[in-house]
């Protein structure tokens, strides 16, 4: 039998939608050999997350009343008492980045192996088969791993459960080593504010990694002030410190859906096409004919965006 | 204080390529030192710069050919590194994040850093999860995703931003020693000077086998195993605008247009 234990996630009081996607990966792996399904929520307000956790397929929510906020130590502790009380086959957590703050933590402590952001899982028998990405997302590979293992999900690859379900709610009375949270969560910021809001912007032109230097965002500006439209980017260029941080597209950045969205020298990392796959019309300007932005883009130009991005600035000025 | 950093050379992939069996065939490989541990090689050198820590070394778990890598590491400003390899990890296909621990608790534990640096994720296997691993199995406090790292260490404590999703940043406060996952864009790493290379060749580079660790042999047998290597399905159904560069860019000048959202 293959029981799972998938791990919610939650911040300032809400679930994240995650924590229903990994609710419906580990429906589907404990529905290989037909294992029971328990999730695990910890920390904040846990009846009301119980609640909104007993959807469609779930067996039993674990709830764990310790504290507000996520803190790794007290993740740890719960998830590897909770592994000894109910000896599932498999934790599951999301590959966020809470996630990825706790799940090899519980692996280690648990003499598990893990396997993380995966985009595919499967039990066959004491195998589990699980499909991640590799070198940005250029192949994909089948990894197998035998008998009981940690495995982190990657966001938006499974759908989120629904329905209600008629799981049993349970209280989880675990003991927390006081002197064994070595870590404290003060507080919480939001980055960015600042001057312009991309969100709210209609026109987008988006810069990436292929634009090579800082002096090259001029024709990027160009564009935009032709087009007046505003200028957004992948992470490398606010990482390179040539655009605040404001103006970053991505699961670490702002989530935009503007009319267009033009991006230049993108290739399309699944943390950037988190923040902008909900544009209602984009446009992928890239020499790769293979890079992962094309999947997503509605047109395409396959050229050099030296050559592309000033003849289309001329033909507005 | 002495922080360790893991430095990891990692493979980069030409846009074209073919795969052969379960890896990308050579030809299409290339080689370089991983960008996340980049970020973390100059945050332990800038702690080192503000008089904070005395002295920085790297760790690096591979075969010869990558000293050119940690050459570079050492050329930005590490005093020495440590490279570990043998015969046992010759043939091993993928290190997985068990293998990796229990070779870098090793050096760890043989080091006795106050602070251990590691990239969030390496830009071949992604796996995202050694430094907390590592962390954990040393009975280190940690942090994961960190973003910026207030340098006085006050009362023995690392002050921390993690980056979260949306635009949201955590606050906190982890007890030293500790293991700290960094992410880019904590801070500007610097392109290695002619000065810094040169006195780089003069950096001690010390090689260890699995035996001089103290690791057993069995530890860098994978329990994660790659059967399968593929190109994902291509599901784009993108309209592709073909021609010269005046061609293409008239045809999204028109779309532009067409959609009210250009003059």
């Amino acid at each position: 039998m293959t029981d799972v234990l998938a791990v919610a996630d939650h911040r300032r009081g809400e679930l994240r939608d995650v924590s229903y996607e990994v609710i419906t990966a580990g429906r589907q792996l404990a529905d290989d050999t037909g294992g029971e399904l328990h999730v695990a929520v910890i920390s904040g307000t846990v009846d009301e997350f119980g609640d909104k956790l007993n959807r469609e397929g779930v067996d039993a929510v674990h709830t764990v009343d310790y504290g507000e906020e996520f803190n790794h130590d007290v993740y740890t502790q719960v998830l590897t008492q909770l592994y000894d009380e109910l000896a599932p086959q498999y934790v599951l957590a999301p590959n966020s980045v809470n996630g990825l703050d706790y799940a090899p933590a519980v692996a280690n402590a648990l003499e598990l192996p893990i396997v993380t952001d995966t985009v595919g899982l499967e039990a066959d028998g004491d195998t589990l088969v699980a499909n991640r990405e590799m070198y940005g997302g250029k192949v994909e590979v089948t990894t197998e791993l035998e008998g009981t293992a940690v495995a982190t999900i990657r966001g938006a690859e499974w759908s989120g459960a629904e329905g209600t379900g008629d799981a049993s709610i349970e209280a989880f009375d675990a003991e927390i080593d006081e002197d064994a949270v070595g870590s404290t969560v003060t507080g919480f910021e939001e980055v960015g504010g600042g001057d312009v809001d991309i969100s709210e912007a209609e026109v987008l032109v988006s810069v990436g990694r292929g634009i090579e230097e800082e002096e090259n965002l001029e024709i990027i500006r160009d564009l935009a002030d032709a087009l007046d439209a505003t200028v957004s980017s992948s992470r490398p260029i606010v990482d390179n410190g040539w655009l605040p941080k404001n103006r970053q597209v991505g699961q670490s950045g702002k989530v935009v859906t503007p009319d267009v969205y033009v991006a230049i020298g993108i290739s399309g990392a699944v943390q950037h096409v988190a923040g902008m796959k909900g544009s209602d019309t984009i446009v992928a300007i890239n020499t790769d004919p293979n890079a992962p932005i094309m999947d997503i883009a509605d047109y395409a130009i396959h050229d050099d965006l030296f050559d592309v991005v000033p003849a289309l600035t001329e033909e507005f000025q | 204080m002495k922080i360790l950093v893991t430095v990891k050379e990692v493979s980069t992939v030409e846009d074209e390529f073919e795969i052969e069996g379960t890896s990308i065939a050579e030809q299409y490989l290339g080689a370089d030192l991983n960008e996340w541990d980049d970020y973390a090689i100059e945050e332990a050198v800038q702690i080192q710069e503000a008089g904070i820590a005395d002295e920085v070394v790297t760790v690096t778990i591979g075969p010869e050919d990558c000293e050119q890598t940690i050459r570079q590491a050492l050329a930005k400003g590490a005093d020495r590194a440590i490279r570990v390899w043998d015969d046992s990890l010759e043939g091993v296909d993928l290190l997985d994040v068990g293998a990796k621990t229990e070779i870098l608790r090793a050096v760890v534990e043989a080091e006795d850093p106050d602070l251990v640096l590691t990239g969030v994720q390496s830009g071949d296997d992604t796996w995202g999860a050694t430094g907390v691993s590592l962390a954990e199995d040393l009975g280190f406090e940690w942090a994961a995703v960190v973003n910026h790292l207030e340098h006085d260490f006050e009362d023995g404590r690392a002050s921390v931003r993690r980056e979260l999703e949306g635009g949201v940043e955590e606050l906190t406060e982890v007890e030293i020693p500790a293991a700290l996952t960094i992410q880019t864009g904590i801070n500007e790493p610097r392109y290695a000077s002619l000065r810094g290379i040169r006195q780089a060749q003069r950096k001690e580079l010390d090689v260890q086998s699995l035996a001089d660790l103290g690791v057993d042999e069995s530890a860098v047998e994978a329990e994660v195993t790659v059967t399968e290597m593929y190109e994902p399905e291509s599901e784009t159904d993108a309209t592709v605008w073909e021609g010269s560069a005046e061609e293409t860019a008239a045809e999204l000048g028109e779309l532009l247009r067409e959609k009210g959202v250009a003059p």
